[in-house]
Order: structure tokens, then sequence, then C-alpha cells
């Protein structure tokens, strides 16, 4: 009973949330109703019996990516509305159409391969979850973890390399003039 | 609840992703629906491993996490580099060649 309550509750919740994310104009809703939606989704695995990425999400996704959200849209002017129009409605239908087979050959796939289905790696109720993660993560999937690692440090670098260009020219220090001058630059480089 | 119930409703929010992705003209608005289609794959992987008894799918998820995270980082530093040039992050003025 309180599964079925808390299932319901949570999914009306995430699918609402996540609905303003997709289709609000406004970019400050959208990160807000999406950070909503994450947390709402690690609902869902704490009831799966998945306490350890049920934290995970909760840490990593409102944790970490929605600051990094809200730190990359103090770069952009979030409050201007991007102007959509939407000038080839041809594009859409037959994107959507090639979405609809993919889904076909995604449902018909497992009567192809039914008996790829078996237990690889069993739960042991005794041990608890996070334990149970531990012992396959560091055993059954030690070079995937370690391959991961390396790409969320080469990642790091990366974004920190990306963002950080220019980062040099700090605009408090700089006088009324010089501010005006390194904008001019900047235009007369955009327009180029 | 059974396993139908989680991955109908896997099903509906990835929907609602892949609507945001095709409707979308605001690129940050297509990281959202990027991360919201992974997040609704991450349920159906960890309701399948919760009914199937089997760990592979929470392993999968947690992956699904890491990969997430460092899509985030190379992206938004992209975006970022892109709207320092251009002063736009609408998706139609990302062409730069005429044709």
């Amino acid at each position: 009973m309180f599964e079925i309550v808390a299932f319901y509750l949570f999914a009306f919740l995430t699918i609402g949330m996540l609905g303003i994310t997709v289709f609000t104009n406004n970019a400050l809703y959208a990160l807000s109703s999406l950070a909503a939606g994450m947390i709402f989704i690690s609902a869902f695995f704490f009831l799966l019996d998945a306490d350890f990425l049920g934290v995970v999400q909760i840490v990593v996704y409102t944790g970490a990516v929605m600051a990094l959200y809200a730190f990359g849209m103090m770069f952009f002017d979030s409050m201007s509305e991007v102007k959509e129009k939407i000038a080839n409605p041809r594009l859409k239908f037959v994107l959507s159409g090639m979405i609809a087979l993919l889904v076909v050959i995604i449902f018909v796939a497992p009567l192809i391969g039914a008996d790829a289905q078996k237990g690889l790696y069993p739960v042991h109720p005794e041990y608890g979850n996070v334990q149970d993660v531990g012992v396959v993560l560091f055993t059954k999937y030690l070079i995937p973890f370690e391959v991961a690692a390396v790409m969320l440090l080469v990642s790091m670098i990366g974004g920190i390399i990306l963002a950080s260009k220019k980062m040099d020219t700090n605009l408090s220090e700089l006088s009324e003039e010089e501010i005006d001058a390194l904008q001019e630059e900047n235009t007369a480089k955009g327009s180029k | 609840m059974t396993l139908n119930d989680y991955l109908i409703l896997s099903a509906i929010i990835f929907a609602i992703g892949l609507v945001g992705v095709i409707r979308r003209k605001n690129l940050l608005m297509l990281f959202f629906s990027t991360e919201i289609m992974l997040n609704a794959v991450n349920i159906g992987l960890v309701a399948v491993s919760k009914f199937h008894q089997d760990l592979t799918g929470q392993m999968f998820a947690f992956f699904i996490i890491a990969i997430a995270a460092s899509e985030v980082a190379v992206g938004l530093g992209l975006l970022i580099l892109w709207y320092k040039r251009r002063g736009d992050i609408n998706l139609d003025t990302l062409q730069s060649m005429k044709g």
C-alpha cells in the first residue's frame, strides 16, 4: 500500500516537473524544475531497494550537475528568451517516424534474444545494497570503473580549459574605458 | 507494483525528454532534455535489476550517471565558449557555413 501511494505520488510529481522543464520558455524555471525532478527520480531508486544509487543520484545530479548548470547560466543572458521558430515541420515528422521505427525494433529485439536474460550477479539480501554494489563494482566491474574515473578526469580538464579561456581579464578590476574597449573588440570579433 | 509500472513510467519520462530534444531550439534546453532521457533509462535499468534480482542493471545505471556528469562538464564548456563568441545559444544560428 505504502509503495503504491509513493509510486503514484512521485510519478505524477516527476512527470509534472519534467514537463515544466521541457515546455517552459524561462531557463531559470527549467533549471529549478529539473533539479526537483531529479530529486523525485531518486525516490524511485529508494523504492526499488537501490539505496546507493538513490544517494548517488541526489549527490551527483542536484549537487554537482545542477550546480554546474547554475554556474554556467551565469555566463548566459538567462532571462532573455530564445526565439524558437519552427521553420521545417517536415523535419520533425521524419524524425518522429524514425524514432517510432527504432522503438518497434527495440520491442522486437527481446523476442529474438529471449535466452539472454540470465542472472549474472544475483542480489544478496543479507549483505545490504551498498555492500552488494561495492563487491560487484570492485571485482567484476573494476576495469570499467577505472576507465570511468579516467573519463571523468579528462572531462574535468576539458571543461576547465574550454570554459576558462579569456578568464585572465577580470572585469571588476578594469576601468570603464578598458571594459568598453574589450567589448568593442569582442563585437568586432563576433561579427567577423 | 510490477515491473511494467516502472517501465511505463520510464517510457513516459523518456518521451518527455524526446519531445524536448525534437522541439526545443535553445541549446541549454537540449542539454536538460538529454539529462531527462538519461534518467528515464536509469529508472528502467534499476527496475529490471530489482525485479530480476540481478545487480547488473544498477551497475549500468551507475556508469550512465558517470557518463552524464562528464557530458555536462564538456558540453557546458563548449556552450560557454560558443556564447562568448556569438552571444547566442540558439540552435538555428549554430551554423557558420552558408549553403
